[in-house]
């Protein structure tokens, strides 16, 4: 079990990078001039919101997965 | 999580049993009234949106004040670190105070604030201030509740306990839904939409006095006491917390396993559950708020009794069902749901079809309202209201008609959209009823409040607070009714395999450390 809780965490440290890029890909194609439909100031608002606050919490993800991959979990069973 | 200590339950005295009823009046009677407080702000969100919001747009409005909806969650997290720091250093009691006096003055402010025809600008900025100061005051409440009740708690009913806390945030939106549809029969539609609004938010200044002084005649934790009677308390709450990787990874493991999870399968239960049966399936505005309020009190019960079987088999075996049900059922849920109120699959009663056109003089032109009123063969009821500006300068551009559905389901369309929502508001115990115990008990005395605080709100506040806009988003860019439900699925589908694989299921019997 250990061995499993310490791989994932390899998973868990690709996937905060990986939500991040996800996020900002998003939010490029909706707020570039040439989307579909023109991007309103809400579409702006949404977007800031949530990269500010979704870029700390994918660090911390990845972190977490740091942390599992060092074995800081093993002792939870 | 720490080792488990001797299980052996210890039988309480009276004396002892007294005081733990008294606690858990004093933390409940706050903690549900701030969670009014913060709820009648969502509830009335169209209200306030025409209010200080004004747009031409209607659904821009809408969105303006789930921003500011948003805002109010988004800083829940900050909260929890300024108060959860000061409960960790002055104590529980005195910071839960603050945070109930922030949260009433700032609701009762709401209720006073002009609107935008009286100030202009001044009146959207000022109550999204006055949002801001709710979130904060909320993100301080909820971890000084629970922590103070889980540290008079015995180890073998902390569960138990603590589960009376959890009934609080259901509860309060019982009571501002309830106030809110008291407060509009009394006084009748028109009012209601003019002046009428302000009294849920004016009455919270008498709650919140009767919880001041409820609380002020209680003492402080007694686990907190004695770390202070000792020199124990920390220092630096934030840093220990968050600075020392011991006690990080458990704040990540908690918001990443638990927290993060729940929080979406709460606010979809509860409020995205209103907002589909409000916006996609047109239930009429009271009845909408009736469903809900019937599913909520039939199933509230069951966060004590979550709660009290987190003490017999363990907090994740709950929270982690509880997960993996809304998971596998969201779709066909709200399939039935939507099922239900498709007006494709009602025989229409023709005869009884009204058709109604009237026009009244107003600035600019001339209003022209068009009634449709359907009856079908199952009972039930539909109306739609389309209103439209004729211009007096015929080159100016007719603008957009605003089309009001309201649909009234049959009697047994009813009571099946109360279970539909009622056997989502039992995930919602199942995830929310235990978490508080669990929470508790993987973080030491000295830096809980802090700890616990934070990972609750970002679980609670970001992820489950911005369901119902992500979910509302989705659902509007991808044309499909339930786009919206991958939000959920997919949060609570990745907090469950992490809960499963990370999480143990020991229930931590000495909070003492």
């Amino acid at each position: 079990m250990n061995n499993i809780k310490r791989y994932l965490g390899l998973v868990w440290m690709v996937l905060g990078p990986a939500g991040i890029v996800f996020g900002v890909q998003q939010a490029i194609r909706e707020l570039s001039a040439s989307a579909a439909t023109p991007p309103t100031q809400e579409t702006y608002t949404f977007w800031i919101i949530i990269l500010a606050i979704f870029v700390p919490i994918a660090v911390g993800m990845s972190l977490m997965g740091y942390y599992a991959w060092q074995g800081d979990y093993d002792e939870i069973s | 999580m720490a080792t488990t200590a001797d299980p052996t339950p210890v039988a309480m005295t009276t004396e002892e049993k007294k005081t733990i009823r008294a606690v858990i009046l004093a933390s409940s009677v706050g903690t549900l009234i701030e969670w009014y407080d913060f709820y009648i702000f969502g509830a009335l969100a169209s209200i306030i949106s025409t209010k200080f919001f004004p747009d031409v747009n209607p659904t821009a409005a809408y969105l303006s004040v789930l921003a500011t909806f948003a805002a109010g969650f988004v800083v829940r997290p900050f909260g929890a670190l300024v108060f959860g720091r000061l409960g960790d250093l002055v104590g529980r009691k005195y910071t839960f105070l603050l945070t109930l006096v922030i949260m009433g003055g700032s609701t009762f402010a709401i209720g006073l604030v002009p609107g935008y025809a009286s100030i202009g600008a001044a009146a959207p900025i000022l109550v999204l201030l006055l949002r801001l100061l709710q979130g904060l005051a909320l993100g301080g409440e909820y971890g000084g509740a629970a922590t103070y009740v889980a540290e008079h708690s015995p180890a073998h009913r902390r569960g138990y306990y603590t589960s009376w806390i959890q009934t609080t945030a259901t509860l309060g939106l019982f009571l501002a839904l309830g106030v809110i549809l008291a407060t509009r029969n009394a006084m009748g539609l028109e009012k209601f939409g003019d002046w009428g609004w302000r009294i849920p938010f004016l009455i919270s200044a008498f709650l919140i006095g009767i919880s001041i002084y409820i609380r002020l005649r209680m003492n402080e934790s007694p686990l907190f006491r004695k770390i202070k009677a000792e020199g124990k308390t920390s220092t630096n709450p934030l840093k220990e917390s968050f600075a020392h990787r011991a006690n990080m990874k458990m704040v990540l493991l908690a918001l990443f396993g638990a927290t993060m999870g729940q929080g979406v399968v709460w606010y979809t239960g509860q409020f995205y559950a209103l907002s589909f049966i409000e916006k996609t399936c047109n239930i009429e505005f009271v009845e909408a708020r009736n469903i809900i309020l019937i599913a909520l009190a039939v199933t509230t019960p069951l966060f004590i009794f979550f709660g009290w079987l987190s003490d017999k088999i363990g907090r994740k075996a709950i929270m982690m069902l509880g997960m993996f049900l809304a998971i596998a059922t969201y779709r066909p849920i709200y399939q039935a749901m939507y099922r239900l109120a498709d007006l494709n699959s009602k025989q229409e009663i023709t005869a009884q079809t009204r058709n109604t056109v009237s026009n009244a003089r107003v600035e600019g032109g001339t209003q022209i309202t068009t009634v449709v009123s359907k009856v079908f063969s199952d009972g039930a009821r539909y109306k739609e209201t389309s209103k439209v500006i004729q211009p007096t300068d015929v080159s100016a551009p007719v603008p957009k008609p605003v089309v009001l559905k309201e649909l009234n389901l049959s009697k047994t369309g009813f009571w099946m959209m109360i279970l539909l929502i009622g056997i989502q508001v039992v995930y919602v115990t199942m995830v929310y009823g235990p978490i508080a115990a669990f929470l508790v008990e993987i973080f030491p005395t000295r830096i809980r409040y802090s700890s616990m605080s934070l990972p609750y709100h970002i679980g609670n506040g970001i992820f489950g607070g911005l369901t119902p806009y992500i979910a509302t988003r989705l659902t509007t860019h991808l044309g499909d009714p339930y786009a919206g439900l991958w939000w959920p699925i997919v949060i609570a589908g990745l907090c469950l395999f992490i809960g499963m694989i990370y999480i143990s299921n020991k229930v931590d019997q000495n909070v003492a450390d």
